[in-house]
């Protein structure tokens, strides 16, 4: 373990703010076991996914992702299932909320000790779950609303993007036993190991509701499965589930670790998150554009296209080559404002999308579709390296977030809890 | 004592009398001058002495009677001091001299490159059959920016069915690059320790293949100048050649600081080398012998080497400046210094590559092997967050397209070739470039054996080549289930280490078999 240490603190980025003295932990060197030791292995599989976003921002509910997951049972095998939703938390849709899984109790006693030294924590309370027959070993579930303090930001010369991100991989990298499974604003994912409709059963979906819903179903073919490693894989508002696999994962991740993520998972889904955070959110390239660095044109279509477009694609694959995602996948990416799915360059994992009035739907299986829209209004094959872009828009968001919000805090006082109030 | 010499001929020309047809081909064919003809018995003798091994006598002869064998001497068996070093000690004896040699490094040291396994795509991901589909090689070298900015036309973007890929438009400034169509390019070889027609050759092949030739330290001859696009000139400690319009004929300018083959030693191109056109094209008088300093001297450090860069740079309306070093021990050090001072391009040479001439003590002894050399670049770069900063050419021991995707997924952007170029155009590598007498006309400045390189075939030989190795690359990155070369690039995940040590495993970034 020391020496795994050293090959990656010789790895890290001079610009990175890390380590115990960044984090503060008491035993962050301590030698139980975490969960990167337990994904030691890279995790190769098959899946289902499916997503669907309302673009007028109407808040549907989880039960509709989790019956269209249910229809691609078979895609799965049991061992890793979950959900992300958007505009799930319209109570507190200002505050980072992180999804926390502990192994233990000291897993969750040093990332709170961890959490409360850089962050105001708002609201702290355990994941609501339900018995479900096949769901076991579940770890500890608990969720943070946390603000970000403004001295915080001064000392480190972060963005609050920025600052979750390095905290993030800190809990990943640094608090053994502990994972951060989302930390975005509005939004969560929940995901561990069974088949996705027990895991959204477990969890309780039904009862949440969110303008967008992506699921995943995971059919692992070499590992034990984890409930870190199962699907969504979240940082920030970013969620991606993925079925596929991605052979240029060596680079991918290479390149990545160049701009400071540690890939502590060793999946390959994980570094489509990093990608799409650090090309849209730091690069500030519009989604469409990343998309078509991500599953880039070949060159013969290049080298036809007019000049303007031609030195921006050859410069895209110039600069993003070490981004390129090489290999087959299908990707349903959640982001706070909409939804992207794309394929892979020549197209090697399926993909279907529908359109039935503002409700973009895309899936692995026509099936797990008409499942939740018998009818719709198009549905279509997108073509390899095509994004299938939903943006929701921001009126709607504020318009449900805020009759949400009313509706929620009367939720509350009725089962006789003290309506949310924050300071 | 009446000895001329210790020691004994190295190879032993045999030929079959029957089979011999008494033409005397041999004896003109032979640069070396082993053959007299005997005009009595009407038939060839050959000097053993002399002989290199080059086989153009064997390749020529209309009868094939000629074989050239080992002159398997029996020495008493020493696992110490063996023949070789016998032999070294009884030259040196003889003449006091400093022992040359040619080629590259011949020594037994571990290949790193035989030691590395490639990955292939089972069930959960295909392989990809690049006879059917695209398997994309291009390959750009130069400095690239860490990110672009792209403005899309207006806020129409979010909620719109007008595809945004088609409206966007670039505003990032890309320095200038090198594309070359397959990551293979040729190393320097200067006109004057090869021949003329080697460079035509060399320079035609890389047109018609979309790559790049280097003119080495020589020069650009005038002929080459219909090929300029695809040439990279060379500028040495020497200078020679060097002039406004020689750097800015070039694609690209390559400051060499050092060569695989003899790291930290400057080159020395004896006068007889030096004819008329050699002479006009080093810009040097005829006859007199080229020396190139150890050093540059106006590098004596890296605040040096910046200057000059950007002095090639202003002189070239800012081409790419491609900085040449042989892998040493500090070569990760050395290499991040160099991108620093601004080079859009490291040359990496490793300690196999080959060499007109070099003291044997120096070839055999001195430098890293290239694997060592891009791996520790490659990983020093990315710590340093530099790595987009420049790109990597890995050289000095590519012998096979094996090598070049392996050399690839340590980290580097191309590979060069130097030895294998020249073995494609017939080169025997018997290893006597220093002494200018190659039969096969290519590291010699003879007419009568010079004008036996037909350039126009030789491009074709080493278009071929290049154009089969392409293609196992192909397949190999079919197999990986990639289907660009930048997915290759670095991927160091899809390589294994089989029968190295740890030490070894550690600092190229691989996992050993099995793990």
């Amino acid at each position: 373990m020391t020496s795994s240490r050293q090959t990656r603190d010789r790895h890290r980025s001079s610009t990175w703010l890390e380590g115990p003295a960044f984090t503060g932990l008491r035993n962050a060197h301590s030698q139980r076991p975490a969960y990167r030791e337990e994904a030691a292995q890279r995790i190769l599989g098959g899946c289902g996914l499916m997503g669907v976003c309302d673009q007028s921002g109407k808040r549907m509910s989880g039960e509709l992702a989790l019956r269209s997951m249910a229809s691609m049972h078979d895609r799965g095998n049991g061992l890793g299932g979950g959900f992300a939703g958007y505009g799930i938390y319209p109570e507190l849709p200002d505050y980072f909320c992180f999804h926390l899984l502990y192994n233990d109790e000291v897993a969750k006693d040093d990332t709170e000790y961890y959490l409360k030294k850089h962050f105001k924590v708002v609201m702290e309370e355990p994941i609501p779950t339900k018995p479900v027959r096949g769901i076991e070993n579940e770890p500890l579930l608990w969720r943070y609303f946390l603000d970000i303090p403004e001295e915080r930001l001064l000392e480190t010369q972060l963005s609050a993007e920025d600052y979750v991100v390095h905290t993030v991989m800190d809990i990943n990298t640094y608090v053994d036993g502990a994972f951060v499974a989302s930390s975005g604003k509005n939004m969560g994912a929940f995901k561990g190991v069974g088949f996705p409709e027990e895991i959204g059963e477990f969890f309780r979906i039904d009862e949440y509701k969110g303008w967008t819903w992506t699921g995943h179903g995971r059919f692992p073919t070499n590992t034990p499965g984890w409930w870190g490693g199962a699907h969504p894989f979240a940082l920030l508002d970013f969620s991606i589930v993925h079925n596929g696999e991605i052979s240029s994962y060596g680079i991918n991740r290479r390149y990545l670790e160049m701009f400071g993520y540690k890939c502590s998972l060793q999946t390959d889904t994980e570094v489509v998150a990093y990608l799409f955070d650090l090309m849209l959110r730091r690069h500030g390239l519009p989604v469409e554009i990343a998309c078509k660095a991500l599953a880039s044109p070949f060159w013969k279509d290049i080298d036809l296209m007019p000049e303007d477009q031609r030195k921006l694609f050859t410069a895209l694959r110039m600069v993003y080559g070490s981004a390129l995602l090489n290999g087959p996948f299908a990707i349903v990416l959640g982001m706070a404002d909409g939804m992207v799915a794309l394929n892979d360059r020549i197209k090697l994992r399926p993909l279907v999308a529908a359109r039935h009035g503002d409700v973009v739907y895309v899936a692995s299986e026509e099936s797990a579709i008409r499942e939740i829209c018998p009818h719709p209004e198009e549905s279509w094959m997108p073509q390899a390296g095509e994004p299938v872009v939903a943006w929701v828009s921001e009126k709607g968001r504020r318009k449900a977030t805020a009759q949400a919000k009313v509706s929620a805090g009367q939720r509350r006082m009725a089962q006789g809890q003290a309506p949310v109030v924050v300071t | 004592m009446a000895y001329t010499t210790f020691l004994p001929p190295e190879f032993r020309v045999v030929i079959d009398k029957e089979a011999c047809l008494q033409c005397g081909r041999c004896v003109q064919q032979c640069g070396w001058s082993v053959y007299t003809w005997d005009e009595a018995e009407r038939r060839p003798r050959p000097d053993h002495s002399k002989c290199s091994a080059c086989h153009r006598c064997v390749t020529f002869c209309p009868g094939s009677a000629i074989t050239v064998k080992h002159n398997e001497l029996a020495f008493k068996r020493s696992d110490s001091m063996s023949p070789d070093l016998i032999k070294a000690v009884w030259k040196q004896a003889e003449t006091g001299g400093v022992l040359l040699t040619g080629m590259g490094n011949d020594k037994p040291y571990l290949r790193i490159f035989d030691h590395l396994l490639l990955d292939a795509c089972q069930v959960t991901n295909p392989s990809i059959d690049p006879l059917r589909e695209p398997m994309e090689m291009r390959t750009f070298l130069g400095r690239k920016p860490d990110s672009l900015e792209v403005s899309t036309s207006g806020s129409s973007l979010r909620g719109t069915s007008v595809s945004p890929a088609a409206s966007a438009r670039l505003l990032t400034e890309l320095d200038r690059q090198l594309q070359l169509e397959t990551p293979i390019m040729f190393g320097g070889m200067s006109y004057g320790s090869v021949s003329l027609n080697v460079h035509r050759a060399l320079a035609m092949a890389a047109a018609e293949l979309g790559t790049f030739m280097n003119t080495g330290e020589g020069g650009l001859h005038a002929d080459l100048e219909p090929y300029q696009d695809h040439i990279i000139v060379q500028c040495a400690s020497g200078r020679f050649g060097v002039d406004t319009s020689y750097l800015q004929a070039g694609a690209a300018v390559e400051i060499k600081i050092g060569q695989g083959a003899k790291p930290g030693i400057g080159g020395h191109l004896p006068g007889e080398k030096i004819d008329y056109q050699v002479s006009i094209t080093r810009m040097i008088p005829q006859g007199t012998d080229a020396l190139s300093p150890a050093p540059h001297h106006d590098i004596y450090s890296i605040e040096d080497l910046r200057q000059l860069i950007y002095a090639l740079k202003e002189a070239t309306g800012y081409k790419p400046v491609s900085v040449k070093i042989a892998a040493v021990h500090n070569v990760a050090a050395i290499a991040s210094g160099v991108v620093r001072a601004g080079a859009d391009i490291v040359y990496l040479d490793g300690f196999r590559g080959g060499t007109g001439a070099s003291p044997t003590i120096i070839r055999d002894h001195v430098g890293l092997p290239i694997e060592i050399a891009v791996a520790t670049v490659d990983q020093r770069l990315r710590d340093e967050g530099i790595r987009n900063r420049a790109s990597i050419v890995a050289a000095g021991g590519i012998r096979s397209s094996a090598d070049v995707v392996k050399a690839i997924a340590l980290g580097a952007d191309a590979c060069a070739i130097g030895t294998v170029a020249l073995v494609a155009l017939g080169c025997h590598v018997c290893q006597k470039c220093h002494t200018g007498c190659c039969s096969w006309g290519i590291c010699t400045q003879r007419p009568e054996l010079t004008r036996r390189l037909d350039p126009e075939w030789g491009a074709s030989q080493v278009v071929n080549l290049v154009r089969a190795w392409t293609h196992e690359i192909a397949e190999v990155l079919g197999a990986l289930g990639v289907n660009a070369i930048e997915s290759l690039r670095g991927s160091r995940e899809r390589l294994r280490g089989l029968g190295l040590d740890q030490t070894v495993l550690d600092v190229l970034g691989v996992k050993a078999a099995g793990s």
